[in-house]
């Protein structure tokens, strides 16, 4: 079956040479939520709006709900609501009047009710007739979501949901999220914050310098980031690993002087205990312990080595 | 045709308008009145008459084209830049709508503002002037194609125009001289021979012939001339719309 939003080879090359999207593909179910890891300036941004109609791609093709956002652009857009990162807002707007203009923006019928219940839901209600400028940047948030759900989306996208965002909101978005999800919403979201994704995602596409290095489901992703190291720093090296410690998942470096010990932090145990006990009755005597965790950071810097490695054996 | 959108973009911009109902009747009111004041009695007093019609009444048509093309022009810029500038273009461009339909909303819009302020400076002349309209026809169709062509080069200037400083240019170095130049408060003949030559080169000159025409009957450059020149105008802004829509200069990337 194919995807909510189907992106294939997506490539975007600004006018001034820039190539911000290098060959992007991706296919996002629907009533799945998508969050976009990467640093500033990865692309993530450019994605987002390449889909939305905001940027033109310059290759590859984009689908929405089967329609291509070029060719067919009514239809996909149709689709689709955006919150953009900022909070851009016509200052003199009330609330309703704003979301009422993106409704009809969007072609569909006027539909008070509708309206009412979506500010119901976003918490905005009582702000209905509230100049936007004078709402607190957490309700302009709210209000940019509102009219983003205003001509009922199928799929919606979340740009940086909590930039600048103090933490009780940033829950709070976390919350909105979940809500839409159970009204079968399709979300694509993109952050910087690792956490972020987890709490809200079933899926984490790793996006840098244009390319998507990876989308894998958040529970495996986070599988591999809950690793960590124990670093055991031996008084006198050794050549192997005695037997009686064959059970652990160990390795020697440094010459034999360390011994790395790999657990898992959200496992129910992680046998350091056990295996301290194990070196003292293999007569191995510990000089220092260390424990070291792979970052996203350093899963990126993985991954960004191997494929460089990749393109030189090529 | 997304009409349901066209709506949204017209019902929003006017509602700018609406909100600010009271200046927007009071301002033209009060100049069209200062205009009567300094050139009608003050000036005009001097003056008698213009090919048989009073100076009052001759500057009238000159009066609602100057208004009619600043108003246009300013207010489909500003309606068109304002989005860019605090950036909610964002929704324009995501939205399920063509160029086409986004330039019917704002341009049908900035062309109805200055339509109302342009009847509204019409009836205000009433109480100062005996006016007489020999071709109501005429005289509505150059008001409209005024009111559109003119919020069409406003909504160009608002693309263009990528800070504040430049949204005033046009209108300010370009528009307000071709417009006083154009014959507004007094007939091309009245100047030397070879200035008369020179003011032929200014497109305003047949607009506003054209429209006093519609008044009086008389006229300083043949009334289809004004109607083509009008026509080319339109034309002309119309075409460079549907290049901008083309190449998507410098609204999407």
């Amino acid at each position: 079956m194919a995807g909510m939003v189907e992106i294939e080879n997506a490539e975007k090359t600004y006018d001034g040479g820039f190539q911000a999207l290098k060959g992007v593909s991706l296919s996002i179910e629907e009533g799945e939520i998508l969050a976009l890891l990467g640093p500033n300036g990865a692309g993530k941004t450019t994605l987002i709006s390449t889909i939305c109609g905001i940027t033109m791609p310059t290759g590859g093709s984009i689908r929405v709900g089967g329609h291509d956002v070029v060719r067919d652009f009514r239809a996909a857009r149709s689709l689709v609501g955006l919150v953009p990162q900022e909070l851009t807002l016509e200052p003199f707007e009330t609330v309703w009047s704003a979301v009422r203009f993106s409704r009809g923006l969007f072609g569909a019928k006027r539909d008070d009710a509708y309206l009412d219940e979506l500010l119901r839901r976003l918490s905005l209600y009582d702000k209905k007739h509230s100049q936007l400028q004078e709402l607190s940047g957490g309700m302009k948030r709210r209000v940019l979501i509102a009219k983003a759900l205003s001509h009922d989306p199928k799929v919606l996208f979340l740009d940086e949901p909590t930039a600048g965002v103090d933490v009780e909101l940033r829950r709070d978005m976390w919350d909105i999220v979940a809500k839409l999800k159970e009204t079968g919403v399709t979300i694509i979201l993109t952050t910087h914050y690792i956490e972020e994704a987890e709490a809200m995602a079933d899926r984490i596409g790793v996006i840098s310098a244009g390319e998507l290095l990876l989308v894998e489901k958040t529970t495996d992703l986070m599988a591999r980031l809950g690793r960590k190291e124990l670093r055991i720093a031996l008084s006198a090296p050794i050549e192997t690993v005695p037997e009686g410690l064959s059970d652990y998942d160990l390795r020697l470096e440094d010459e034999g002087e360390t011994l790395i010990y790999t657990y898992d932090t959200q496992a129910e145990r992680t046998g350091i205990a056990r295996l301290i006990g194990s070196l003292s009755e293999a007569g191995l005597s510990i000089a220092d312990v260390e424990t070291t965790q792979s970052s996203l950071e350093e899963i990126f810097v993985g991954l960004v080595r191997k494929e460089d490695d990749e393109g030189d054996a090529a | 045709m997304n009409w349901t959108a066209i709506w949204a973009i017209y019902r929003f911009e006017m509602a700018r308008f609406v909100r600010t109902f009271l200046q927007s009747i009071i301002s033209p009111v009060i100049s069209t009145s200062l205009y009567f004041v300094v050139f009608g009695a003050a000036i005009g007093s001097r003056i008698d008459e213009v090919d048989g019609i009073s100076y009052g009444a001759f500057i009238v048509p000159g009066l609602i084209m100057l208004t009619v093309m600043t108003q246009a022009i300013s207010n489909a810029s500003f309606g068109i830049y304002f989005p860019k500038f605090i950036g909610t273009i964002y929704e324009l461009l995501s939205a399920p709508i063509s160029f086409a339909e986004v330039i019917l909303g704002y341009v049908g819009a900035a062309a109805t503002k200055s339509l109302f302020i342009g009847v509204m400076i019409l009836i205000t002349a009433t109480f100062f002037v005996d006016l007489t309209v020999q071709n109501w026809p005429a005289m509505l169709a150059f008001l409209v194609l005024t009111c559109t062509s003119f919020a069409l080069l406003g909504f160009i200037i608002g693309i263009w125009a990528s800070n504040f400083e430049q949204l005033q240019l046009v209108p300010l170095l370009v528009v307000t001289p071709l417009v006083f130049l154009g014959g507004s408060f007094y007939s091309i003949s009245m100047l030397p021979e070879f200035w008369q030559k020179v003011a032929l080169f200014n497109p305003v000159v047949y607009l506003i012939s054209g429209f006093r025409w519609s008044f009086f009957g008389m006229a300083d450059v043949p009334v289809m001339v004004s109607l083509l020149a009008i026509a080319g105008f339109t034309a002309l802004c119309v075409l460079t719309v549907w290049w901008i829509f083309k190449t998507g200069w410098r609204i999407r990337a």
